[in-house]
């Protein structure tokens, strides 16, 4: 049974149709690559996917929580996908008035109502893990650009949820860092979790990816094992980005 | 030519006598004609005319708020200043006074009910006496609330002690007997105690510098005492009684401009005046303080609500809450503060302090609403959808992370509408609060000057303020964490 179905998700924005009928699998402990142009509607999928965005036509199904199109999803419905979906932004979006740690025990505090003492020890032990446990007590506005990253992460995962999306997290980062974010998000997947990864980074993707979907003018092109897709592209619209990665 | 020259000298009108007067004091001094609202009656306006017509002038009138005819007349705006004005010993040491030309009593005025309750000031112990602020009344009030133990309340105007009297927020109003008959005819069911409180004396007041008018005043009012004018004038009014002779008698025999002993005494030392006036400057600045934080907290409770209600509420709930704030804020706060004190008193009798409270919070609430408005819609977007994901209610998105990161971006207006407010403070003096402005006013008004009690008044306003500004810089440095 996979964690996600997408089927015919179709979403426009005025006359334009950003979305035009993406249709995508993921199964547990995958790690998925959403690869495409820039305005080719991978952010706006993962958006869709976590309910940040309504759509116009087909259904998201997360672990049996289904979305459908229209304005807002019922509350219920809502309460129910938060637990199953994380999502950790291009721009982190760390709540700039909490430090580090108060970010990641915000939810299980509020939303999980687990008690303080073992949600603190929680948050420290996800923050070592992500290697930022001595910035516990930093500001966002403290922390540098992979710091604030981890921190995000941790948030993201302070809940445990079975699917985290992560949009262009390979973006400014320096090649040792995005080793090393390669290798945490592969161990985050060790115990059945699934990553859906958006990236321009094609390197990335065959290094640490099991597997790459790409998204071009609002369809899915191609799709398959990340190192055979990118080393022998068929579609043209994957070969394009391959070329663009190499200018 | 020189025929036209010649016609237009005796045409030209006579020189003015500009005399300034509160027709808001009302009869029978200085009123509004009902038959012509244009013209004024009263029997001041009487003696005025009196007086421009021996001086050969054309009195004019210039209308002047009661409490502030003593500096206008001193920076020259009228020639001479007359509404009832008392005849005290600080007022002529800064101005010309003229004789006295009418003798009042301060009388005390109660419910008819304590007709044989309350018949002395002695006798009002632990209740609330009302007067007009800065008068010979006042001052006698404040000296009971030491000896006797009565509670004093200030107003600014002579009507309102009287309603309030018959309402029961006070227990007794003492003023002068002319004020007191007055509003006997107008508000029923109170009674005016025959025994006199103390004499007052009204005079004409003029500049310091214009001492030799003051002279020429004095001859005119001892020639229309003779004459029989003043008693006409008097008996007009329905205000002459036994006592006038008197005053006329001892006037116009002394021939001197010297005022009767008993109501000119020798002004006491100015510096022992400002010490007594210390502790009173303290406490107001209390009432001040305390009362403006008090409001704030109003004020930022309810603007938090309104704010909310307006970034999530329905359209109806919008639309009402949009209302509100334009009506407040489009208003004057001191109207707001007479309808909640006056205008709602058949309703509800608020006690002073509350109404201000009130008055003061709500108005505020109004412009704090719109800055958390502002604020909320501040907070970037990404924060509240960082949020929704990990599952907060909407309810959660607002408390935990959209309100403190907008109330951050609000506190430096905040700050800025919390010192306005503390200056605002000062307008609640209209309902009887004495707060720090309206006892620095008294102040000025018994010791006849501005300039001491004006400095002191502003030192104890940044004291107040500065530490807040202060406060308000350190917690925006604490959480503007700085950058790394």
């Amino acid at each position: 049974m996979s964690i996600l179905t997408i089927e015919n998700l179709r979403l426009s924005r005025g006359t334009r149709e950003v979305l035009r009928g993406v249709t995508l699998r993921a199964e547990r402990g995958e790690l998925v690559a959403l690869m495409g142009l820039s305005g080719g509607g991978k952010t706006t999928v993962l958006r869709s996917v976590a309910a940040l965005e309504p759509f116009d036509a087909g259904t998201i199904d997360v672990d049996n929580v289904v979305l459908r199109p229209g304005p807002i999803a019922p509350r219920a419905t809502l309460r129910e996908l938060r637990k199953h979906v994380g999502m950790v932004f291009q721009l982190h979006y760390l709540f700039d008035h909490l430090t580090a740690i108060q970010n990641v025990m915000l939810a299980p505090l509020h939303v999980a109502k687990a008690a303080r003492a073992e949600t603190e020890a929680r948050a420290m032990k996800l923050l070592e893990s992500l290697g930022v446990a001595h910035r516990r007590d930093a500001y966002p506005r403290e922390l540098s650009g992979g710091e604030a990253q981890r921190v995000a992460i941790a948030r993201a995962m302070a809940m445990d949820p079975p699917l985290l999306l992560m949009d262009e997290p390979t973006a400014s980062l320096d090649p040792a860092r995005r080793n090393e974010l390669g290798e945490t998000l592969v161990e985050l997947t060790r115990d059945g979790r699934t990553l859906i990864v958006t990236t321009h980074d094609d390197d990335f993707a065959k290094d640490f990816a099991t597997r790459v979907i790409i998204l071009a003018d609002g369809e899915v092109v191609e799709e398959g094992n990340a190192r055979e897709v990118l080393t022998n592209p068929r579609h043209a619209a994957t070969k394009r980005l391959l070329q663009k990665s190499v200018l | 030519m020189i025929v036209a020259l010649l016609l237009m000298l005796l045409t030209s009108p006579p020189p003015e006598l500009r005399w300034g007067g509160d027709a808001e004091g009302g009869a029978p001094f200085v009123e509004a004609d009902p038959n012509d609202v244009s013209k004024l009656r009263g029997f001041d306006v009487e003696v005025a005319q009196a007086i421009a017509k021996g001086l050969g002038r054309e009195p004019r009138f210039v209308q002047v708020a009661f409490t502030a005819i003593d500096q206008s007349v001193a920076r020259g705006d009228f020639d001479i200043g007359m509404s009832g004005v008392e005849l005290t010993p600080a007022r002529c040491a800064e101005l010309a006074c003229s004789d006295p030309y009418f003798e009042f009593h301060e009388v005390l005025t109660v419910r008819e009910a304590d007709r044989n309750r309350f018949t002395t000031l002695a006798s009002l112990r632990g209740h609330r006496v009302g007067t007009l602020a800065g008068t010979i009344a006042y001052e006698r009030l404040v000296e009971a609330q030491q000896q006797d133990g009565i509670s004093v309340v200030s107003y600014d105007d002579d009507v309102h002690p009287y309603e309030d009297l018959s309402e029961g927020r006070l227990d007794a109003v003492l003023l002068d007997n002319i004020i007191a008959a007055r509003s006997m005819r107008r508000v029923s069911g109170l009674y005016t105690q025959p025994v006199p409180v103390v004499a007052g004396h009204y005079t004409v007041v003029l500049a310091k510098s214009n001492a030799a008018l003051r002279d020429r005043i004095n001859e005119i009012l001892r020639a229309r005492m003779k004459d029989g004018t003043l008693e006409r004038i008097y008996r007009d009014w329905q205000i002459w009684d036994s006592y006038q002779p008197a005053l006329f008698a001892r006037v116009s025999g002394a021939g001197s401009t010297e005022a009767p002993a008993t109501s000119k005494p020798a002004a006491p030392d100015r510096g022992a005046i400002i010490l007594r006036y210390i502790p009173a400057l303290l406490r107001a600045s209390v009432i001040t303080i305390v009362l403006s934080c008090a409001a704030m907290a109003l004020a930022i409770l309810l603007g938090v609500a309104i704010a909310s209600g307006r970034v999530y509420g329905n359209p109806l709930v919008r639309a009402l809450l949009a209302t509100y704030v334009e009506v407040v804020r489009g208003t004057p706060v001191l109207l707001q503060l007479f309808v909640l004190y006056y205008g709602l008193s058949s309703v509800i009798r608020l006690p002073a302090f509350i109404a201000a409270l009130l008055g003061l919070g709500l108005n505020y609430a109004a412009y704090e609403s719109e800055i958390y408005r502002g604020a909320l819609e501040a907070v970037p977007r990404g924060q509240l959808e960082a949020a929704r994901t990990l599952g907060l209610t909407e309810r959660q998105v607002l408390t935990l992370v959209r309100g403190p990161q907008a109330f951050r971006l609000a506190l430096a207006p905040m700050t800025n509408d919390f010192v306005a407010l503390l200056k605002d403070s000062s307008l609640v003096s209209v309902i009887t609060v004495v707060e720090l402005t309206k006892q620095t006013s008294i102040f000025a008004t018994n010791i006849g000057s501005w300039a001491i009690p004006g400095a002191m008044c502003a030192a104890l306003y940044l004291i107040l303020s500065l530490p807040l500004s202060r406060l308000a810089g350190r917690l925006e440095l604490r959480w503007k964490a700085p950058s790394a």
